[in-house]
């Protein structure tokens, strides 16, 4: 079986719910083994590790205690896109040998980064983000039993900033609870969550917007002082551009441009202060409408 | 002593700047229990001191007691074994540690070391605390590799082992990890707080601060408290008592730093490129890291130039930062950088006087 899907959505529970009610707390040990990423997991232990697990036979256990007790064992591969094309390749005839006593569960973020040989061998399910109404049950669940108290705007706060991502939810909430005590507010989430407070976005956009550079840098000076994350504001100021009104389509486009590029620009480790200078200095030319190559260049 | 080190806040308590962050870690800790936690902001915000204190909050004043280590590990992995080298910082009940000092081996350190660690669980007569504290310098350097490992490792032994995490730009961390953390921004400290904390010390040191000149002090640091009482105990050594207009002596590599910039500006030639390239050598061998030197470089030039320029200007910039970071070598990168500005600068010049 191969679970896909963003984080926080449930896929390791899942599968780890799937071995535990196959086979039961005593059978569990022997029955399943679980890696992921904080085990090295290179092709050497996939030739070895893996193969003399999977390889093994085990006796059909008549059922115990409720359990089933398939005649088979599970590989839990966790984290499975973070494995080496290498390794991933070197489990695929192991894969279709031993199918007999041997089932594999891949878990990952991405599927592009499963290689398609092993694709093809697994029955597949999306996970998909969460939905507003489920996270509120569970959220509402979590309250209840810890003696909470939220009210709707929280949590409708709660499910937006932590856009479908359970796991985060929750350990917003968590947070929230132990610094502000049992009635939670939205702004209580809001300082936990690191998400960057409106009104600065609002500040870098309206210093673009007076095509003055020396303003903009002030203000990109004064985000980097505050610590904000930079990948965070770049994200949010995507969605303000997203939805202005008084923007065309072409300004939209170039700036939605340049935001992909410097997004690209920090994964690779780029310096904070510099790409987000970047950007305010290309939206302000997209805004005031200033041509977008140097004039002066030969 | 330096002033930096004799003044640090113990307790969290006695925290001058973050009083509002310091309660609420406080609130967090006597709950007996806290969640993984993650700071992050920029250098002389006061991070590492939080960490600290809040240590201390947890575990009483055995904390303080800290051993240097500097251990070599063996690690197994798969074919052959690899040694590194590791200093550790550790009393009983907490262990901090810089992952990232092994370079591109850092992997090996999460998976195998980190986890060993986490895994062993500390014993307490009393029964309770059960749980020790893992410091992790400079996540932000951390390898993605290294980071995935990070992962599972922070969930499976949540139950007796606690991650503090310690960053400039959490931009650089992966999500997965920000998702299981208490996440603690701390900002710099604003101008009047500086000036707050620069008059404490004057006041415990028992100097005369003549007015303005803690103001003057604090707005030479660019926000950085560490870097503001440093260069106050400078002048301290240099004159005392103040006079208000005392010079505050400038970071010897800002000069020089704008000494290159004045000669760029100056002239566009190979010839400067050269003698250019000698300085900026000089101070790569004095261990200014590159990225800084691109960014002061960056801020004299855009002092002195025309606003069409300016965007044509960052824009480079940010280009060859990002290119430095792919690379290998920075002289590269920052000369590029440099010869760009020349062709752009000159070509300005030609078009606008001919």
């Amino acid at each position: 079986m191969l679970f896909y899907g963003p984080p926080g959505t449930g896929k390791t529970t899942t599968a780890l719910a799937i071995a535990h009610q196959l086979f039961g707390p005593e059978l569990y040990k022997s029955r399943v083994l679980e890696l992921n990423a904080s085990d090295d997991r290179g092709i050497n232990v996939v030739r070895t590790k893996i193969k003399d697990f999977a390889a093994v036979a085990v006796g059909s256990v008549q059922r115990q205690g409720g359990y089933p007790c398939p005649p088979y064992k599970i590989i839990i591969l966790d984290e499975a896109d973070s494995m080496t094309e290498d390794a991933q390749n070197a489990l695929r005839r192991t894969m279709e040998t031993y199918s007999r006593v041997t089932r594999f569960f891949f878990i990952c973020n991405y599927i592009s980064r499963i290689i398609e040989p092993l694709a093809s061998r697994c029955a597949k399910f999306r996970f998909k983000p969460l939905s507003e109404e489920v996270m509120t049950s569970r959220v509402l669940y979590i309250c209840n039993e810890e003696g909470l108290n939220l009210d709707s705007e929280a949590l409708s706060t709660l499910s937006s900033i932590s856009q479908g991502d359970l796991r985060r939810a929750i350990t917003y909430l968590q947070s929230a609870a132990r610094l502000f005590g049992s009635s939670i507010s939205s702004r209580d989430l809001i300082g936990v969550s690191g998400v960057i407070p409106l009104e600065v976005v609002e500040a870098f956009f309206t210093a673009c917007k007076s095509g003055n550079f020396d303003l903009a840098n002030k203000e990109v000076n004064n985000i980097i002082a505050e610590g904000y994350p930079v990948s965070q504001m770049l994200s949010q100021l995507f969605d303000m551009v997203v939805e202005a009104a008084d923007v065309s389509d072409e300004q939209k486009s170039r700036i939605c441009k340049k935001l992909g590029e410097a997004d690209k620009c920090l994964v690779d480790g780029g310096d904070e202060y510099l790409q987000l200078l970047d950007v305010a200095s290309n939206t302000m030319r997209a805004l005031c409408n200033m041509p977008e190559e140097f004039s002066y260049s030969n | 002593m330096l002033w930096v080190d004799k003044y640090r806040p113990k307790t969290l308590d006695h925290a001058l700047v973050h009083e509002d962050v310091a309660q609420n870690l406080k609130k967090l800790v006597t709950e007996q229990d806290c969640p993984h936690l993650l700071f992050y902001g920029p250098s002389g915000s006061g991070k590492k001191t939080l960490i600290m204190a809040l240590i201390r909050q947890m575990f009483g004043a055995s904390a303080e007691k800290v051993k240097v280590e500097n251990r070599t590990w063996k690690v197994d992995a798969g074919s052959r074994t690899i040694d590194l080298e590791l200093t550790t910082l550790s009393s009983t009940n907490h262990v901090e540690l810089n992952p990232s000092d092994a370079g591109f081996q850092d992997r090996y350190i999460v998976q195998e070391i980190i986890k060993e660690m986490a895994k062993n669980r500390p014993i307490d007569t009393k029964g309770r605390k059960g749980y020790k504290v893992l410091v992790l310098n400079e996540v932000d350097k951390l390898s993605r590799e290294a980071q995935n490992s990070l992962r599972r490792t922070m969930e499976k032994y949540s139950a007796y082992c606690r991650l503090i995490l310690c960053c400039n730009s959490s931009s650089k961390v992966s999500e997965a990890i920000r998702s299981r953390c208490l996440n603690v921004r701390i900002n710099a400290p604003s101008e009047e707080q500086i000036v707050k904390v620069l008059e404490f010390i004057g006041k415990k040191e028992g100097l005369h601060i003549p007015s303005g000149f803690a103001a003057r002090l604090a707005e030479k640091s660019n926000r950085s408290l560490r870097r503001a009482i440093l260069s106050f105990e400078t002048c301290r050594v240099q004159q005392y008592p103040f006079t208000s207009n005392q010079t505050i002596p400038p970071m010897d590599w800002e000069e020089y730093i704008s000494e290159i910039a004045s000669d760029i500006m100056k002239e566009q030639s190979p010839k400067r490129l050269y003698q250019v390239r000698l300085k900026i050598y000089e101070l790569l061998v004095n261990c200014i890291p590159p990225e800084i030197i691109l960014k002061r470089l960056l801020y004299e030039l855009l002092r002195k130039l025309d606003a069409e320029l300016k965007h044509e200007v960052c824009h480079w910039a940010a280009y060859y930062e990002h290119r430095m970071r792919l690379g290998q070598k920075a002289i590269f990168h920052i000369e590029a950088f440099v010869a760009k500005f020349m062709s752009i600068y000159k070509s300005f010049l030609i078009a606008t006087f001919g």
